[in-house]
């Protein structure tokens, strides 16, 4: 029978190609955080002197904040309208399946098809809103017009997660609600919302890990500007690596947004189960 | 059960409807403006004439080479998944040796690794292997980072594949190969168009690989060109937008074609 089944060979390249290209940089990164390295040399140790220096950097500290005020206001904008546009279109009626097969099309568009979309709207001389605020070219609002354009582009795709998760929950559950004359509003309290939660989980993971990872929206709207004020840590990264040309630094960078990242997702999926998330994929 | 209508939701998905469409009316009237009308009349002014005049300026530049380079790239990380990972995902179906189980495990840590923080020591081993400036340079590391998410797809499916079913195919005598062909492909159909639908959306929009691995015009794919067209159509943004909106058509068709497969592959591996 064991000679009927696939050998190991079988898997090897799929894991040696996942090694080589995802795998091994994640360890060269951290390596690299130890040299100086301008990008055409050979990298050169240099001690912990890049994570000394990023101690003491206090544009990287800002641009931390400014990630993680990205990260708050993407998931407070995003969530419920998310939320309640996925339950609505969920419904059975003709005219909400025709509505919400348009609510998807901004899913159609690249991130940088959206940038330049957005920079093209908001332009202050021939834009569509001339006269009002100059959203980007205003240091106080630009971090916020970056949430606005971020939300457009991805809100789409978690009501597509809710819209699936809200046809799933058993229509009974309803049924005697509405025996028990139960209102609208405390159906979707009492009902939906908690046969929502393991979504609401994955989506907000999705979101947060997301908005942690932002940069090509901001690189092509605002290449960090006006000043730094859109400057969250991968554009950090990126400009101190490939326009400052010093790799090793940008690497350290590097290195605390992975472990940013990571302890985010491991924080919310602890805190609400990752069985549970995986559960509900082998429902679908 | 039949309720009666929600006026208030109505009226918010109306609101939600303007926010969506209002930017996408914007993107194909103002790339049907000329730019005289662009740069005199206000963005809400109905236009005196539409022109298709931008849709040609933008077709008769570099737009087909940036296409080309984008279906090169985009067929070939497709290729090169799905080549690797439908027996990858056999074998952690069908062999419970610890090599293949833990190596299933860590591969779906990558699902964790973002690849923003990756792009450095990409560039160091790029231009080490002397494929700086090449669309494989492109391929290779857009093609490792899609692969855990494909295992997890291909994987779920080939697990709700009864255990009889492959047992009754090596009865007949067939090896693991003929089970590949004649059992798991055809199973995994759904779960493998899945897979090719999220491996060409990311490649086709892919951003950052191409931005930090290639240079020269000749390799550069479309992202990077409609990037590129912002400085050099300065304030021809009519032009732009035509870009725009010819970058969008093919993805445009697939969804009007296979709108479920689309869907499908935009959420792959996180819930319906």
């Amino acid at each position: 029978m064991s000679s009927q089944r696939p050998s190991a060979w079988y898997a090897v390249p799929a894991f040696a190609f996942f090694a080589l290209f995802a795998a091994l940089p994640m360890l060269l990164v951290i390596y690299l955080s130890f040299t100086a390295w301008d990008s055409l040399g050979t990298p050169r140790l240099n001690g912990g002197e890049n994570w000394a220096r990023l101690l003491d950097d206090a544009e990287a500290r800002a641009s931390v904040w400014r990630t993680l005020l990205l990260m708050v206001m993407s998931w407070l904008v995003q969530t419920p309208i998310a939320l309640l546009v996925g339950v609505w279109a969920a419904g059975k009626q003709r005219s909400r399946a025709v509505l919400s097969s348009i609510f998807f099309l901004p899913l159609l568009l690249s991130t940088t098809a959206i940038a330049l979309l957005w920079n093209a709207l908001m332009e202050p001389n021939f834009g569509a809103f001339v006269g009002g605020p100059l959203f980007l070219g205003d240091p106080d609002i630009a971090l916020y017009t970056v949430v606005l354009v971020i939300s457009w582009q991805f809100i789409p795709f978690h009501t597509l997660l809710y819209q699936g998760a809200a046809r799933a929950v058993p229509p009974s559950l309803y049924e005697a609600a509405t025996i028990d004359g139960a209102s609208r509003v405390s159906k979707f309290r009492h009902i939906t919302l908690p046969q929502l939660r393991y979504t609401i989980v994955t989506s907000s993971v999705l979101m947060l890990v997301g908005s942690l990872t932002t940069f090509d929206t901001v690189l092509i709207l605002t290449q960090g500007g006006p000043g730094t004020a859109t400057r969250i840590l991968p554009l950090h990264m990126y400009i101190t690596g490939f326009k400052g040309f010093e790799m090793g630094y940008a690497s350290a960078i590097a290195v605390v947004l992975v472990v940013l990242g990571t302890a985010l997702s491991l924080a919310v999926m602890r805190w609400s189960g990752f069985r549970s998330m995986s559960s509900q994929q082998e429902g679908s | 059960m039949k309720s009666r209508p929600n006026w208030p939701a109505g009226l918010f998905a109306l609101v939600w409807l303007a926010i969506v469409v209002g930017p996408l009316l914007y993107l194909v009237t103002v790339s049907l403006r000329s730019r005289a009308e662009y740069l005199g009349k206000s963005a809400w002014e109905i236009p005196d004439a539409l022109t298709l005049d931008n849709y040609v300026t933008v077709l008769t530049g570099n737009f087909g080479q940036y296409l080309l380079n984008n279906v090169i790239v985009t067929v070939a990380t497709v290729a090169i998944v799905v080549l690797v990972t439908v027996p990858a995902a056999y074998a952690v179906v069908r062999n419970t040796s610890p090599f293949v189980q833990r190596g299933f495990t860590l591969l779906l840590m990558g699902l964790a690794i973002p690849a923003q923080a990756t792009i450095i020591p990409v560039y160091l081993m790029i231009t080490r292997m002397r494929l700086y400036d090449t669309l494989t340079a492109v391929i290779l590391p857009t093609a490792a980072f899609a692969l855990p998410v494909a295992m997890l797809v291909l994987v779920n499916s080939l697990r709700d594949v009864p255990r009889e079913l492959y047992e009754a195919q090596a009865i007949d005598g067939a090896g693991p190969l003929r089970v590949l062909v004649s059992l798991v492909l055809p199973l995994a159909r759904p779960a493998i168009m899945t897979v090719v639908v999220y491996t060409a959306l990311n490649a086709w929009n892919g951003f950052l690989f191409p931005l930090v691995l290639t240079q020269s015009e000749s390799s550069r794919v479309l992202t990077l060109g409609l990037w590129d067209y912002q400085g050099q159509f300065g304030t021809n943004v009519p032009a732009l937008l035509a870009a725009v909106t010819l970058s969008v058509l093919p993805i445009f068709a697939v969804y009007l074609i296979g709108r479920r497969f689309l869907l499908s592959g935009l959420t792959a591996g996180f819930g319906k």
